[in-house]
């Protein structure tokens, strides 16, 4: 049994908070480029090149990419071979709260959906934890912004609707989202499950690499067929027309009933954050 | 190009400028967001006064990161639009002649637009880092309890932005698609 201190969680949060929302990951940057050079409608090529100028802004003077810096999604695998010494919930929190204050990051979480109170500090973050095999931790940081959040889908589908049903309903979602998430997007879906199980799948595909397509050829092929589409909708960078709708489209499936095909459709901007370590 | 303008906005200027347009703008905005917008229109149901001067006036829907030491401002891109959309109105019919936001407003906001001469300006979404160089002067006005969400008065210089609506109601977002589907 291995021991780890809360405390070395906390300071993993935190840098990671930071880290996430002011520099862009390899993969992100490499994308949002090559959807410049493909790119033919002129106000839509200038569009990326203000994208890319920003997100260079960002790296070098060590500020937030965007600023909705997001609430502080915190993905956690714990490995079932590790003690920690501590509250996990309490270090994770506190990560955030020393990395949104510290890192000069913006604080946009109500403690109250209805009455609204601002908390101040960022927290609490939206925290997920997983038993895996071994004696570490990863550690991942998803700051998601809501202009996008607030776009997204979920639909249960009929087993009769099949990848049909399944591509109209991703497409729709985001046509009907058009220029309120700031495409450029990224597109997670879920796929089974249940309700829930959906929503986070579709979460979750958001932390894959834009440039690494399901590992399993069928999903592989989805992920490409629907990136295709959905650059036919015509509705561009910022929704002034153009090719890139879309940068990338993330597919996670998962068993589900023999009544039931839920989506869920999580959409996210260009600025599309995560960052992981390990402990 | 892009069409240099300063603020005040007057309507004869609303005027001349149409969907699609690119522009610089000059001078004195305020930054208002969803919950400054929903404390204005109580004032306004009340018949109070305001905590800015509207008439001829720009809003830039954003909520800023915290500037770091040294900086006037942090990261202070566009937010949603159609939050806002059960609020400018009133705040059309009293003057407000431009607003600076991303993404798609509703009938009332346009029908207001056209009624009393305003513009729906676009900024990059996505891009505050870069957006924020253009902002030369902050000073937070009213509401500071609200922090990010506090009014603020920006002196900005060449901050750049498109037409999206205009004031006869023409939309980049329905036309920017239909003229790249059409030379396709």
């Amino acid at each position: 049994m291995r021991e780890i201190n809360a405390k070395i969680i906390t300071d993993t949060v935190k840098k990671l908070c930071i880290d996430a929302n002011c520099h862009l990951s390899g993969d992100i940057k490499e994308c949002i480029q090559n959807a410049y050079k493909d790119e033919t409608w002129q106000q839509a090529k200038e569009i990326l090149a203000h994208i890319i100028e920003n997100y260079k802004i960002a790296d070098q003077k060590s500020v937030p990419v965007c600023q909705d810096t997001g609430v502080a999604c915190v993905f956690l695998k714990i490995g079932q071979d590790v003690h920690i010494t501590g509250d996990i919930t309490a270090a994770v929190n506190e990560g955030v709260r020393q990395g949104y204050t510290e890192g000069f990051l913006r604080k946009s979480v109500v403690s109250d959906p209805l009455n609204r109170v601002n908390t101040n500090d960022n927290t609490p973050a939206m925290i997920y934890f997983e038993l895996v095999k071994g004696d570490k931790i990863e550690i991942t940081v998803a700051p998601k912004g809501f202009g996008s959040e607030n776009m997204s889908q979920i639909a249960m589908l009929s087993p009769s609707d099949g990848i049909d049903g399944v591509k109209e309903f991703v497409k729709r979602v985001v046509k009907e989202a058009g220029p309120n998430p700031c495409p450029p997007v990224v597109v997670g879906v879920g796929i089974g499950g249940t309700f829930d199980k959906a929503a986070l799948l579709a979460k979750k595909a958001l932390l894959r690499e834009v440039n690494k397509p399901n590992d399993n050829p069928f999903y592989a092929n989805l992920e490409k067929e629907l990136l295709q589409e959905i650059n036919m909708l015509g509705i561009g960078p910022q929704g002034f027309g153009g090719k890139t709708t879309a940068l990338a489209v993330n597919v996670e499936y998962f068993p589900t009933h023999i009544a039931g095909l839920p989506v869920a459709v999580n959409i996210n901007c260009h600025v599309t954050r995560h960052k992981t370590e390990v402990i | 190009m892009a069409t240099k303008i300063t603020t005040p906005l007057t309507r004869d200027t609303v005027k001349t400028l149409k969907s699609g347009d690119s522009c610089l703008i000059t001078g004195a905005i305020y930054t208002a967001r969803d919950a400054a917008h929903k404390r204005l229109c109580e004032l306004i149901n009340k018949g109070e006064p305001l905590p800015l001067d509207i008439k001829d006036s720009i809003i830039y829907f954003v909520g800023p990161t915290p500037a770091k030491p040294g900086e006037i401002i942090g990261s202070a891109g566009p937010t949603t639009s159609y939050r806002m959309d059960a609020y400018s109105p009133d705040l059309i019919k009293l003057g407000l002649t431009g607003m600076i936001g991303k993404g798609k407003r509703n009938d009332e906001v346009i029908d207001a637009m056209k009624t009393h001469g305003a513009v729906y300006f676009g900024a990059i979404g996505g891009c505050g880092a870069l957006l924020s160089k253009c902002i030369k002067k902050c000073e937070i006005i009213a509401y500071d309890d609200l922090g990010a969400e506090a009014i603020r008065k920006l002196y900005v210089e060449d901050f750049p932005v498109v037409v999206i609506i205009d004031n006869d109601g023409n939309n980049l977002y329905e036309t920017g698609k239909e003229n790249y589907l059409k030379q396709k």
